[in-house]
């Protein structure tokens, strides 16, 4: 007699994987990569090999050794850590410094939580912020676009945010806008900064991309950037000689590369829509705030760790609408 | 226009309607049957044959054992063999009579003819005490006794019968077959089912990927107060509460049923039966089986006996292919799978799916990542990767707030999953352990 598998309904799946939704979101950033390619050059790739293998590497000696579970550094999700945090690093950071980074990327913020699912913090921002902190010269120092063949003599100059932030100490923001790149610069990318996130359209071009396959969904990025665009704005229309107009804002620094693709990461953010929502324009009115008031010129960073840390309380409290009034049974 | 739906959640699975169009082929009753006494959701029927008995088609053999049970008839003609335990699709072994078929003898008081009959001028008590009398039960699959349905509670009143004809399980096709085949039969049924419930209004609800059923309902319909409404294709729009929303955009209450709201939903097959029972005398001894998988060589629709053993239909259908690993009882979403091909099909056997080896196992558990599929899947609006949690820390007192009796075991939550988590599994689990507490609660 024939005996078959017995297990519980459903009997069919979508055949979506982890590695599946990783690699998504890999594809979506080559643009990105492609554009800062062009404009960093040698120094780019350099980064952002170094960055992918060590961040793979240490994936697999983590969980091999210490934690002896299973290795999992082929899912995906290491290698994408490992682009983002290169994504994030300025073209001409010496090699070991990215080592660091990715170390405290995996090590800090992914493994002492117990790996994949069960991290606090998002990883690239982790491995970021611990460079930040001990490297602050290397890590502020960035590297002009269109130089193809340097890696560490690279001319290098401050980021437009970084102008601004100076600038305004005594200038007004109409003295200081012509010495910035044009829009249409920030909009390609041809600017200083971060290598992976000078790029507007590159970004938001992966940004679509991830909507069309439904890997993220619109709330937690456009929330982001319409918070910090209409507090911006209202700034702007203050004292628009105190405050830089919002169109600025959107375009710089690490905003768009943070509000895509490291808000959205899936662990460290809001299970529901109203949620995701919160959550979003928390983001926006923190990196605002930093960003003018504070002593950085740059704050998406530290706005997104912030709320990652207010995610589990999020979850607690913003329920999905349910199904059904409640009744009251006799 | 936008076709109706529900609101929340939902999926879209592949289809493989692959026995649609089939016609449906009647079985001739096989050598032997087993009757279960318990197919139907309530207490079991209570025996009143014994072995060595000579019984004839259309015989009752078991009486309903309480309010929520009814009864069971034989569907064939011949002599008891045994009444004893047998395994039944549950797994376990349950109370049944197994008969030896002899001849194919129907009382006399059964109809049997094609004649159709319409206009009944029986009052609405009447009415549902044939439908008690012939033991009919919901025949989507979850057997619910379709004349305790038709009571409508003190203080409720029902202003709507919603005929199911949704059917949003890939693969099944047996409703379809029923509304093309037996459309004016349907019409009649409904019309009983309105009289004895007390209606002015019934919408059958039928989803858009059935365009030719639609268009014969429609048509036989015309006139009277009965509407078609078609519907976008989406999973799990058969659920009562999910249809009941879909067509009049009213909300069950957590808790409560589709009577809360003024309305009750029954399947096609139930309102078929229904006419059979009340025009024709007909108790329920026969339904249509979808028959069906990617390897199997003729997917079929079949009308079979009650009691047949699930091996002659797949015979019946091209025999058993060779790679195939799991028997299911129902659609691929919420269909029970089961260990052997030596089953009776019972009243609320809608479709025998067969599927292969490469399908059939499932993936290995991976983490959560939170990416919130099960999250915007779920047509209730629960959060099934928090109560997969609860549940598999054993904090099952924090899962009823979290609303997990709403719970319909939809499935869409597993399906969707990337990590392969095995949420439903869990979900059920704490289903269960939350009732035991809600009862413990009482006894105090």
């Amino acid at each position: 007699m024939n005996k078959f598998i017995v297990s519980p309904s459903p009997h069919t799946y979508t055949g979506e994987s982890v590695p599946k939704l990783m690699y998504g979101v890999i594809i979506s950033l080559l643009p990105a990569l492609a554009v800062s390619v062009w404009f960093f050059g040698i120094g780019m790739i350099i980064v952002t090999f170094v960055s992918v293998a060590s961040s793979i590497l240490f994936e697999y000696l983590i969980q091999r050794y210490i934690l002896k579970v299973k290795p999992t550094h082929l899912d995906g999700s290491a290698l994408l850590t490992g682009l983002l945090l290169a994504f994030c690093l300025p073209a001409i950071i010496p090699f070991w410094m990215v080592m660091i980074g990715a170390l405290a990327a995996i090590g800090i913020g992914k493994m002492t939580f117990g790996g994949l699912g069960n991290n606090i913090f998002n990883p690239a921002l982790v491995g970021r912020v611990f460079l930040f902190i001990s490297f602050p010269v290397a890590m502020t120092s960035w590297p002009e676009p269109g130089q193809w063949m340097h890696y560490t003599d690279a001319v290098t100059g401050a980021t437009p945010l970084g102008l601004m932030k100076e600038g305004l100490a005594n200038r007004t923001v109409g003295e200081i806008m012509p010495e910035l790149p044009s829009f249409l610069h920030l909009l390609v990318g041809r600017t200083t900064g971060s290598a992976g996130e000078v790029s507007a359209l590159a970004l938001l071009l992966g940004m679509l991309y991830m909507m069309y396959r439904k890997i993220i969904s619109w709330h937690i990025p456009l929330t982001i950037l319409a918070t910090v665009a209409v507090f911006t704005g209202i700034l702007w229309l203050a004292n628009p000689d105190r405050f830089a107009d919002p169109l600025f804002h959107l375009l710089t620094g690490g905003l768009l590369l943070g509000a895509i693709y490291m808000a959205t990461d899936y662990v460290t953010s809001p299970m529901t829509r109203k949620g995701m929502i919160i959550y979003g324009a928390g983001i926006g009115i923190v990196t605002v705030l930093i960003r003018v008031f504070g002593a950085y010129p740059e704050g998406v960073q530290f706005a997104i760790l912030i709320f990652n840390g207010f995610t589990p309380l999020i979850n607690k409290f913003v329920k999905p609408l349910r199904f059904g009034k409640e009744v009251k049974h006799g | 226009m936008s076709l109706r739906t529900f609101s929340r959640g939902g999926v879209h699975p592949p289809e493989h309607k692959l026995s649609a169009g089939n016609k449906i082929k009647e079985l001739p009753p096989p050598e032997i049957v087993v009757i279960p006494v318990s197919q139907h959701l309530g207490a079991p029927a209570k025996v009143l044959v014994n072995r060595g008995e000579q019984v004839k088609v259309g015989q009752l053999i078991a009486e309903s054992g309480g309010f929520v049970s009814t009864n069971i008839h034989s569907s064939v003609s011949g002599k008891v063999l045994k009444v004893d335990e047998f395994m039944d699709s549950s797994g376990y072994r349950k109370m049944a009579v197994q008969i030896q078929v002899e001849g194919d003898e129907w009382l006399e008081t059964i109809d049997r003819s094609d004649d159709l009959v319409r206009n009944s001028v029986l009052p609405a008590e009447d009415i549902r005490k044939k439908i008690l009398e012939a033991g009919i039960v919901g025949l989507g699959g979850a057997t619910f006794p379709t004349h305790v349905k038709l009571m409508v509670p003190q203080g409720k009143t029902a202003e709507y019968l919603i005929i199911n004809g949704v059917e949003c399980e890939p693969y099944l096709t047996a409703d379809h077959s029923l509304m093309l085949e037996r459309s004016e039969e349907l019409f009649s049924g409904i019309q009983l089912l309105m009289k004895g419930l007390g209606v002015e209004k019934a919408i059958i609800g039928i989803e858009n990927n059935k365009p030719d059923a639609i268009e014969k309902m429609k048509k036989v319909v015309e006139g009277s107060r009965i509407r078609v409404q078609g519907l976008k294709v989406k999973y799990p729009q058969g659920g009562e509460k999910q249809l009941v929303q879909a067509l009049l955009k009213r909300e069950v209450p957590s808790g409560g049923l589709p009577i809360d709201v003024g309305v009750v939903v029954f399947n096609v097959g139930t309102a078929l039966a229904v006419y059979e029972a009340v025009m024709k005398n007909r108790p329920l001894i026969d339904r249509v089986v979808t028959v069906t998988g990617k390897s199997l060589k003729k997917p079929s629709n079949f009308l079979v006996r009650i009691g047949t053993p699930v091996s002659v239909l797949v015979k019946e259908a091209g025999g058993l292919p060779e790679h195939t690993a799991k028997v299911i009882n129902g659609g691929p979403m919420m269909g029970k799978a089961f260990s052997t091909l030596d089953i009776p099909v019972v009243k609320g056997s809608s479709g025998i799916l067969l599927i292969d080896e490469q399908e059939a196992r499932r993936k290995e558990v991976k983490p959560c990542i939170r990416c919130t599929k099960c999250l915007s899947v779920c047509p209730m609006g629960l959060e099934p990767y928090l109560l997969m949690n609860l549940s598999e820390k054993s904090l099952f007192e924090r899962m009823e707030p979290e609303k997990v009796l709403d719970c319909i075991e939809c499935g869409s939550c597993s399906y969707t999953c990337p990590s392969s988590r095995p949420l439903l599994d869990y979900i059920r689990l704490g289903k269960a352990e939350v009732g035991k507490i809600k009862r413990a609660r009482k006894a105090v």
